[in-house]
């Protein structure tokens, strides 16, 4: 029964409330959301645990496979699926404890979503099953959409919130033709009972454009460019409490997704071209790392700013996954950790910020967080964190990610990453010194248009909630000494390596048996001049651009060139839905064309 | 981008994925000659295991019942999220619409409209009903019926008045009963744990192929469903509608 | 035509996206988003086909008739229901955005760019 709760127990309590919505107080039903959200966490925790050893598997209904045949739906929970759980409810406690005295719920539908939404996100993790992986995709969209766009009275909320709903609809009915064309050649959904039908035999077009349209869709959850545009426009629109949910986990659902996707189904089968798609895709990841970077510093939104920043590290973290590697997967697993409580600290601090003053643009912030000493001190820890600074969660995870490169021969990405890193930490930097010092000019030429916000709360207030401070406190704790939890980095080899053998998965979902795993990278020594330099980067830069007005007037002129990437980014359906259709195509011709 | 510009690059994108298509469909094998050895054992095994005669609502509620319950609640959600967005706010203009035709007079609803829609109300509840109960014998099911049980109410509209419509079917009630046929999915799974089995597992007695009282949990299962849709597309019609009323009597 | 179903389902999906890429009407690129959805149900219908073979409902034939896939019959079945919601989630989205933008034209919404 276990295995289903993360599931039932927030879904359960989520149609309570909303059956109960006019009965019972706020209050109430916020404890019991917190109280389900709790012992969701203690669930999918001692799942963590219990299959580090092998997978837990568990049939819907009881129908097990028969002749090979997987009649039923499975839940294959392993340590990185259950751990993303645990990671997003974790995430959603402290929304939960953000959002209590954040802002006027309406009934108790904020609740109910929310707990629909971690619903979705612990099915879609811990799943066997292509089709129920898209059934939890869709439900964790509509739940997004709702809250996404829940400030109704803010016109650019219902915008973002617009954008947001028709690419993710589009791209889960790409998802589903994979799925159609993918059950015509293999005849199943379960993920095992696929890549034994695909195994023996070489993809043709159909199997790899199956491929394709699958890891493209949740690529375009996972905002990875050309697929990125709706990320920001959400993120800028929505509500606090939810864009630490979107930024910290759920866009990482969408690497989970390919990750999951290639390496339960057709790692044996495209094996053979294994380089042809660890360049597409490590391509992909570089120019997403670099267009993030980029679009991030010339940002004035500080919630538009950390979106940027955050398709900048998915950049890194996609880096990661394509080398196709255990080492490259379990960087990519941590630094998820890492970058998620780092980047959900910086989101409460801008909702603080909201609360407080009205507003999350930079140059009207100007000076304003002076005399908030607490506050400033979380953003700079989180700010110098997102550089990778070493033993934060974030270095850790790139050592790894590091590792796994230099062996498969693409040493180039550590400056890449490292480059990403240090940009986005300045940018961040930037802004905190002209919010929380006052130092510096106040404007710059050449940056985004102002991006109006209303607030979220009713009026502005004169001090900050103990409930708004201490998440944001403890998630930049986190967030700075995640990498000296000892053996975390061997635990993720550990818990990659069984992600990543196929042969052992599919056995141990069909026969049920246990296979033994490969053997294991050993944990590389952290890179403390690597993470140290970043550091310094990040913060040279933010220096070089508030107090010194040659450097800035030549970093303007070096910009101009790209102002059309600037331009790119303008807020309209149309172009987005276009940049999709292309980057499908593109990635479908290249992986026909190198896969045959 | 200006639009000529987006439509080019659109035209060229879709040729290329009209491109990839092709090269997919050149695996496929031709229309009806496809094989699936999970359909024809499913097909094999309804009757047989789970005195199901309608092979579908088999696949839907039995085998493959927990992607339903998620469908469901995706469901629910959005009409959870229809509620929240269409929510009215303290500072909204009513009826700020320059695009309304100015001097319109919108025409009463026809006496033949109305007695139609009136005498249909009944046969079409009666149908709902019908189809909800017998998912398992023919083609059939919670999520067709609770469809046609809404398209009841919208009838109930077209013959009486909004308000009329408002107090047969009031938002509080819609909703709660919404509610309960979701979390009734959820009860009924977790009654196959309590008795001894796995979540979902069919576990009451399974009657005989082809009558009402036959497929154990699939019957309550689905009059569960059809009260959780039947349920939320009435509150989405409802809420609608509040906006078309609303226009009407400014 | 061996592949003229699927070719209509290719056709429909690029149409809709056409639709969604060049609309001027918010309406009517929710519409089209409901053209981009048929298109996956086609093909996926297209799959289950089988040649000669009846519905899958033995009520009044034997249960060993050989019938079409039910499968991919019961994964778009409550998928048509729930899209309908979803569906009604954009519209609502699209009659806000009228309401506070004043306009359903996505080229003059303006608020999101750079």
């Amino acid at each position: 029964m276990l295995p289903v709760c993360p599931v039932i127990l927030p879904l359960f309590t989520a149609a309570l409330l909303a059956a109960l919505t006019k009965l019972i107080s706020q209050r109430l039903s916020q404890a019991i959301a917190i109280a389900a959200t709790v012992a969701t966490l203690g669930c999918n925790l001692w799942l963590m645990n219990a299959s580090a050893a092998a997978p837990i598997v568990y049939w819907f209904g009881n129908w097990r496979p028969r002749d090979g045949i997987a009649l039923g739906i499975c839940f294959a929970v392993d340590p990185i699926g259950a751990g993303l759980a645990a990671f997003a409810t974790f995430l959603t406690l402290a929304a939960f404890i953000f959002s209590a005295k954040y802002f006027d719920a309406v009934g108790n539908h904020f609740h109910a979503l929310l707990l629909a939404f971690l619903a979705a996100m612990c099915g879609f993790s811990l799943t066997g099953d292509l089709f129920n992986m898209f059934v939890f995709f869709e439900l964790m969209s509509a739940a997004a959409f709702a809250l996404c766009a829940y400030k109704t009275e803010d016109p650019g909320s219902l915008q973002g919130g617009f954008n947001f709903a028709v690419m993710n609809a589009i791209a889960a009915y790409f998802v589903l033709t994979g799925i159609a064309l993918l059950y015509a050649r293999t005849g199943a959904l379960n993920m095992a009972q696929m890549s034994r039908v695909l195994d023996s035999r070489l993809p043709d077009s159909l199997v790899i454009a199956g491929f394709v349209f699958i890891v493209c869709g949740y690529l375009v959850k996972a905002a990875v460019v050309p697929f990125h545009f709706w990320l920001a426009d959400a993120h800028a629109v929505a509500p606090t409490p939810v864009c630490i949910l979107f930024s910290g986990v759920m866009i990482q659902m969408g690497l989970l997704a390919f990750a999951r996707t290639y390496f339960a189904i057709f790692h044996h089968s495209f094996a053979a071209h294994l380089e042809a798609l660890t360049n597409l895709f490590v391509t992909a990841g570089v120019i997403t790392a670099v267009v993030g970077s980029f679009m991030c510093y010339l940002q004035r939104n500080i919630k538009r700013l950390l979106a940027f920043s955050t398709i900048a590290h998915l950049g890194i973290m996609m880096m990661g996954i394509s080398l196709f590697s255990a080492e490259g997967l379990a960087g990519a697993a941590i630094y998820t950790l890492g970058h998620g409580v780092v980047k959900a600290s910086l989101f409460l601090v801008a909702g603080i910020l909201l609360h407080r003053f009205k507003t999350v643009d930079e140059w009207d912030l100007y000076a304003k967080g002076r005399g908030h000493p607490c506050t400033a001190v979380v953003y700079f820890v989180s700010g110098i964190a997102l550089a990778g600074i070493p033993y934060s969660g974030l270095a850790s995870g790139v050592d790894l990610i590091h590792a796994a490169a230099k062996a498969t021969g693409f040493d180039g990405l550590r400056w890449i990453s490292m480059g990403a890193g240090a940009v986005t930490s300045a940018a961040v930097l930037r802004a905190g010194v002209r919010i929380f010092l006052g130092w510096g000019p106040k404007t710059d030429r050449g940056a985004a248009p102002k991006q109006e916000e209303s607030p979220e709360t009713d009026e502005g207030h004169s001090h900050t909630p103990f409930t708004m401070f201490l998440p944001a406190a403890v998630l930049a704790a986190i967030g700075i000494v995640l990498g000296l939890v000892p053996k975390l980095q061997v635990a993720a080899l550990h818990a990659a390596a069984q992600f990543t053998d196929t042969a052992a998965y599919a056995s141990r979902v069909l026969d049920g048996r246990i296979l033994p795993i490969a053997s294991i990278a050993h944990a590389p020594p952290a890179d403390l001049a690597g993470g140290f330099a970043a550091v310094l980067i990040a913060i040279a830069i933010a220096a070089a651009h508030l107090f010194s007005p040659t450097i800035r007037a030549l970093s303007n002129i070096a910009i101009k060139p790209l102002h059309w990437l600037h331009k790119i980014h303008s807020g309209h359906i149309g172009d987005y839905v276009t940049f999709l259709t292309f980057g499908m195509a593109c990635f479908g011709l290249i992986c026909v064309y190198c896969l045959q | 981008m200006k639009r000529r510009a987006r439509k080019l690059f659109f035209f060229i994108s879709a040729v290329a994925l009209g491109l990839l298509f092709a090269l997919a469909y050149h695996g496929l094998p031709a229309i009806g000659l496809v094989e699936s050895r999970y359909g024809d054992l499913v097909n094999a095994i309804t009757v047989p295991e789970r005195h199901i005669t309608d092979a579908v609502t088999a696949v839907n509620f039995d085998v493959r019942g927990f992607d339903t319950l998620g469908e469901e609640f995706i469901l629910f959600t959005s009409v959870m999220g229809v509620v929240l967005l269409m929510r009215r706010q303290k500072d909204e203009p009513g009826g700020n619409h320059e695009d309304k035709a100015r001097g319109r007079v919108i025409p009463p609803a026809s006496d033949a409209v109305r007695v139609t829609a009136l005498l249909l109300v009944a046969p079409t509840i009666v149908f709902g009903l019908y189809i909800v109960a017998h998912g398992q014998v023919s083609p059939g099911g919670g999520f067709q019926g609770g469809v046609i049980l809404s398209t009841a109410s919208l009838l109930l509209y077209l013959c009486a008045s909004y308000s009329q419509f408002r107090r047969a079917a009031p938002k509080r009630l819609i909703e709660a009963a919404e509610a309960f046929g979701a979390t009734l999915y959820i009860l009924i799974g977790a009654g196959g744990v309590l008795l001894g089995g796995l979540f979902l597992e069919n576990v009451l007695p399974l009657g005989k192929a082809g009558t009402l009282a036959s497929s154990g949990t699939v019957f309550f299962i689905n009059l569960g469903v059809g009260l959780e849709v039947s349920g939320g597309l009435v509150l989405v019609l409802l809420i609608y509608l509040e906006e078309l009323v609303e226009e009407k009597e400014q | 035509m061996t592949h003229l179903p699927y070719a209509v389902a290719a056709w429909l999906f690029i149409i809709g996206l056409y639709g969604v890429a060049s609309s001027r009407n918010l309406i009517h690129l929710v519409n089209c988003v409901g053209i981009v959805q048929s298109s996956s149900y086609v093909l996926l219908l297209a799959i289950g086909y089988r040649t000669g073979r009846v519905a899958p409902v033995f009520s009044d034939i034997s249960p060993k008739t050989p019938a079409v896939d039910p499968i991919v019959q019961a994964l778009m079945l409550t998928d048509v229901v729930v899209e309908v919601t979803v569906m009604a989630l954009l519209l609502g989205l699209a009659v806000q955005i009228h309401k506070r933008h004043g306009t359903l034209n996505p080229d003059r919404l303006t608020k999101l760019s750079g």
